[in-house]
């Protein structure tokens, strides 16, 4: 275990969000199908955050239960889905016809990306090959044609993204916020590093020596961290890759939950507000949960020799 | 007959495996292409490299997972990508032979629609909009489109571009189209062309599922059925549970 010090930035979840995300805030919470923090998520709901704009490549479940429960007024986002199964139905409700309360900014995949990247390298745009011969720059003023000043060609450029917060969950991180991840890396880094604020949540906290073990997984440096949650099953129903499984049970339950505004602010009552953290959140979905999520068994990385150069 | 009777969901998958003989770099979608790389993983093409856009490379998922991001495609993958790599390096780069996409909405042109249906500022149907189809459909050397067919898919004019479709002498925009009733490839000019019938699908029953007059090949052919093997394959090892296939 690691000694409480004074560069210790390891906190509650609850003190964490109540400190970092504010009302009016951007915040990403980032995670490719992998490690998305639903932990997180359902605290912003619970200290009953509003007018976010939240940022995500992948909405997923998590921001659907998030707009449900009205913490944004806007999204950015390239894919609004519930992988594999279809809609997420929360939003479409008040995105779609003459109800259309939320406020979109659509990107592809890459357009977020670059978004990332641009803000974290301190660039005024990051240029791609997309969008060409399409409607996304008319449906998306800030996606814009440029001329390259080598040559007759013209590429895209899409704008810097600095959310004003940044949620990464991880396996393990130390106290001063060493991040190490493995498995799908999605664009994590990049939103940590575009981020004015970063709160990193993880399955395990571990000695600084662990961390020092194994430098080449470590994705995000604790100089950028503001503080460090523990949350065993902070990311489920998503996955942590050795921890726990997605589990595809809940994505598949959510679309009918999520069907019905009244189904969805019930579920919301009872798994969120009427939880007072995440452990409780996982008691009252029951102890089938954990067993279902187990993996079948371990697959071990063989070890690798970093060497000592003394 | 002796033969075993099969669904068009699994012509459709068998149809588009097939046509990844010799392919080398895939980029996978959920759904029907999934299965049917893992087909041509099976068959046609042993020595396939999967790319799902999750971000894992020569992936040999253990199961069939319900979606593309599943700790399955990364034990035992040949490498682990962020997302700024698997769209700079591999895709945007060059690297990837075949690339797959569903579709909401498709146009003659192989023009996809997968983000609204009706106007864009209020739309009757939000779809998922670009994810990554905007860049497979721009940087993969061979884009194949799976999606069934009607009068509301493959339509005269979609109500918005996602993807980029083909235009006259430009290399970009779907190769092969997939659907439950039929093949279809692009002529030189970029319009779609009709070059192979389903079993039991006429060409009627054809125009009668799409909003233009179609183009037909002059040597239009039928899609050879299912194999026994295929079939195997696809309801034994693939899809045990039918997730995909009904």
């Amino acid at each position: 275990m690691t000694k409480p010090e004074a560069t210790s930035k390891v906190t509650s979840l609850r003190e964490a969000i109540a400190r970092l995300v504010h009302d009016g805030d951007s915040v990403a919470i980032e995670g490719f199908t992998h490690l998305i923090c639903f932990a997180a998520g359902h605290e912003i709901i619970r200290q009953q955050r509003r007018e976010l704009t939240l940022i995500r490549m992948t909405p997923d479940v998590i921001y659907d239960q998030m707009i449900g429960a009205g913490v944004a007024r806007k999204l950015v986002f390239s894919w609004l889905g519930n992988p594999g199964v279809g809609g997420l139905h929360a939003i479409r409700r008040v995105t779609e016809g003459a109800e259309a309360t939320l406020e979109l900014e659509e990107y592809s995949h890459f357009g977020m990306v670059g978004r990332y990247i641009a803000g974290a390298t301190g660039l005024p745009f990051y240029p791609l090959r997309s969008y060409e011969g399409t409607d996304m720059p008319e449906a998306n003023p800030a996606i814009r044609p440029l001329a390259s000043p080598y040559g007759d060609d013209t590429v895209y450029v899409v704008p810097p993204i600095n959310p004003d917060v940044t949620i990464v969950h991880a396996q393990r991180a130390d106290a001063a916020g060493d991040t190490q991840v493995w498995g799908l890396l999605g664009s994590q880094k990049e939103a940590a590093f575009a981020a004015k604020r970063v709160i990193v949540v993880v399955e395990e906290l571990v000695d600084e020596s662990v961390i020092r073990a194994d430098p080449n997984r470590t994705i995000i440096p604790g100089t950028i961290v503001d503080a460090v949650a523990v949350v065993p099953f902070g990311a489920h129903p998503s996955f942590a890759q050795g921890y726990y499984d997605r589990d595809n049970t809940f994505y598949v339950e959510w679309d009918a939950v999520s069907r019905d505004a009244a189904a969805t602010a019930a579920w919301l009552d009872r798994y969120v507000y009427g939880a007072a953290d995440h452990a409780e959140y996982l008691a009252a979905l029951g102890s089938g949960v954990r067993e279902r999520i187990r993996p079948s068994g371990p697959a071990l990385a063989g070890p690798i020799d970093y060497g000592a150069y003394r | 007959m002796s033969e075993v009777a099969y669904t068009r969901a699994e012509m459709m998958i068998a149809a588009a495996a097939r046509e990844l003989a010799g392919t080398r770099v895939c980029f996978v979608g959920i759904g029907l292409p999934n299965i049917a790389v893992n087909l041509a993983l099976l068959t046609v093409a042993p020595d396939l490299k999967l790319i799902y856009e999750a971000g894992a490379y020569g992936a040999q998922p253990a199961r069939l997972p319900l979606s593309i991001g599943d700790p399955t495609i990364v034990t035992g993958s040949l490498a682990v990508m962020s997302q700024a790599d698997l769209f700079g390096l591999y895709l945007q780069g060059g690297r990837v032979d075949v690339g797959f996409l569903g579709a909401a909405q498709i146009d003659r042109h192989g023009n996809i629609n997968t983000t609204v249906i009706g106007s864009y500022e209020r739309p009757t149907v939000r779809l998922p909009g670009s994810g990554g189809a905007n860049e497979i459909a721009m940087h993969s050397k061979q884009v194949f489109v799976v999606m069934r067919q009607s009068k509301r898919s493959f339509v005269e004019r979609i109500d918005f571009r996602t993807s980029p479709g083909n235009t006259p002498g430009r290399a970009r925009g779907p190769s092969v189209v997939v659907t439950d009733l039929a093949l279809y490839r692009f002529d030189a000019d970029g319009e779609m062309r009709l070059d192979s019938l389903h079993p039991g699908a006429s060409l009627d029953d054809v125009r009668a599922a799409m909003a233009w007059q179609v183009r037909v090949a002059e040597g239009l052919t039928e899609t050879p059925r299912p194999s026994e093997e295929e079939l195997r394959l696809m309801r034994e090892v693939l899809d045990p549970e039918r997730r995909y296939l009904r």
